[in-house]
């Protein structure tokens, strides 16, 4: 059973959103992770990038596959977690710990289109 | 429309162990059990087994079966002792490669074929096609046998432990046929892993067993996942990435399996000419630079062009380099020539490397 933080927002597409003020914190979901399984490699942006709700911005990659992230909400990445370009693996171990990317959102209004702990959960169990 | 995938022998098995499960080549197989790298390792280091039961397998029998096989093989296998194994392709009239196969010298009336599970119907039905006017019988046995792959440093104890049989007269690229529990049961020391290693063909029932000892004796079950990377480590090729019909086995740099001494067989006229000319394009190896990993189709660039595309590519899982086989235009083949590869939105340098990430450590 995978993990889901009550206090965050998540994407369909298995990113989760912690909000605080104009910044998001982005990473992917616990459930993301255990399907994936060993996460070799993240592709993240560049800190400046523009992101867009709903369009890639970076890959993560397991030894079989690469997964396109898509970016739960719009802005500015203003920084990366750079720990995960040499332990991408750190990702695997604990997925709500280790984020991706933050951004300062152009429109803080767009995490209203985002699910809750529990319509996430609802998705996870399909 | 959905297809039905087919079961393997050792179906129950897999989902009893919470395998991931994924269809390859129309049957639902395992991907990986515990972990790709895992799975990797057991075999790089110590012994792991797969279930290879959807491979195909097809006899050919009867006063011409020695003429047919040459005709259709691209390898040769005149003066073959009885018990020695080729590997090679069969191809069309084009040079195309109609499949990869190994085939098994049982004595100059017979041989057994293994073919892909994904081009069994494909390849039998070519196989009879080109039968027409040989005195032989083909006979695609491919639902009667289950097939395990024991493969790793250790496989051979492991193995000769689980069967109590003495498997070290069997040489590599050698069968050896045993009559256990009232059937003939095949064991190759042959694999798909760069390691040691030996293939098992018996019955359903047969198969099971040995799969239920192995797993008693501690063996790592190993999924289609890791089969992938062991494979693509020691630069052998999988038929749909580095062979297809649209491409030659010289154009997989597998020259050395096509025999063009050999008095005749299918293809032969296009493969002589391609060798004679040269081709055009060809299968190498490329490494990396950075930690990007390069995946089949993505597009190899240089001089401002695409010149080719990556047909595997990995995170070596022994190395930790990116490392892919690609099919490149002539003259950016050669070793040491520098690539991008495009990798989503951004390009990557890479070098042209001989195709063979990690050594080959059989048993000779």
């Amino acid at each position: 059973m995978s993990k889901i933080l009550d206090n965050l927002r998540y994407a369909d597409s298995h990113e989760w959103v912690k909000v605080d003020g104009d910044i998001a914190t982005v990473g992917i979901t616990d459930y993301a992770q255990h399907a994936l399984g060993n996460i070799v490699y993240v592709d993240m942006p560049e800190v400046g990038d523009e992101v867009t709700q709903g369009e890639d911005f970076g890959a993560v990659e397991s030894v079989k596959a690469a997964s396109d992230l898509i970016s739960p909400i719009s802005g500015e990445v203003i920084e990366i977690n750079e720990a995960l370009e040499d332990e991408p693996e750190l990702v695997n171990q604990d997925a709500f710990e280790n984020w991706i990317m933050k951004v300062r959102m152009t429109d803080p209004s767009e995490v209203e289109k985002l699910l809750d702990a529990a319509a996430y959960g609802k998705i996870c169990e399909e | 429309m959905e297809e039905k995938l087919i079961k393997t022998c050792l179906h129950d098995r897999h989902t009893a162990l919470g395998a991931l499960m994924s269809p390859f080549g129309g049957f639902d197989m395992p991907i990986q059990y515990k972990g790709i790298a895992e799975e990797h390792n057991a075999v790089r280091h110590d012994v792991g087994m797969f279930d290879v039961s959807h491979m195909g397998e097809v006899r050919v029998t009867g006063p011409d079966a020695y003429k047919f096989v040459s005709h259709i093989f691209v390898n040769d296998v005149t003066g073959a002792p009885d018990g020695q194994i080729y590997y090679g392709m069969m191809c069309y009239e084009n040079g195309g490669t109609v499949d990869d196969l190994l085939v098994y010298k049982v004595n100059d009336n017979e041989y057994f074929l293994v073919i892909n599970a994904s081009n069994i119907a494909k390849d039998v039905e070519w196989i009879k096609r080109n039968a027409e006017g040989f005195d032989v019988v083909v006979d695609n046995q491919s639902d009667y046998y289950g097939e395990i792959a024991i493969q790793g440093p250790k496989a051979e104890e492991t193995l000769e432990k689980v069967l109590g049989l003495n498997l070290k007269e069997i040489a590599f690229y050698n069968f050896k046929t045993f009559h256990i529990d009232g059937e003939d049961v095949i064991i190759s020391r042959t694999g798909y892993t760069g390691e040691d290693g030996f293939e098992v063909y018996g019955s359903h029932e047969f198969t099971v067993r040995l799969w239920d000892k192995l797993i008693e004796a501690g063996v790592q079950p190993c999924g289609l996942g890791c089969r992938d990377t062991l494979r693509f480590e020691v630069g052998l090729p999988l038929y749909g990435d580095e062979l297809s019909e649209e491409i030659t086995p010289i154009e997989a740099s597998l020259s050395m399996f096509v025999k063009l001494d050999k008095p005749e067989f299918i293809g032969k006229e296009a493969l002589a000419l391609q060798k004679a000319e040269g081709v055009k394009r060809r299968i190498v190896g490329i490494e990396l630079e950075g930690n990007a990993i390069p995946r089949h189709g993505y597009p190899v660039e240089a001089d401002g062009k695409q010149i080719g595309e990556i047909t595997t590519g990995y995170r070596s899982i022994s190395t930790g380099k990116s490392v892919a086989m690609a099919m490149l235009d002539k003259p950016y083949d050669k070793l040491g020539t520098k690539v991008e590869v495009r990798i989503r939105k951004k390009t990557f340098p890479g070098t042209v490397v001989k195709k063979r990430f990690y050594d080959k450590n059989y048993k000779k």
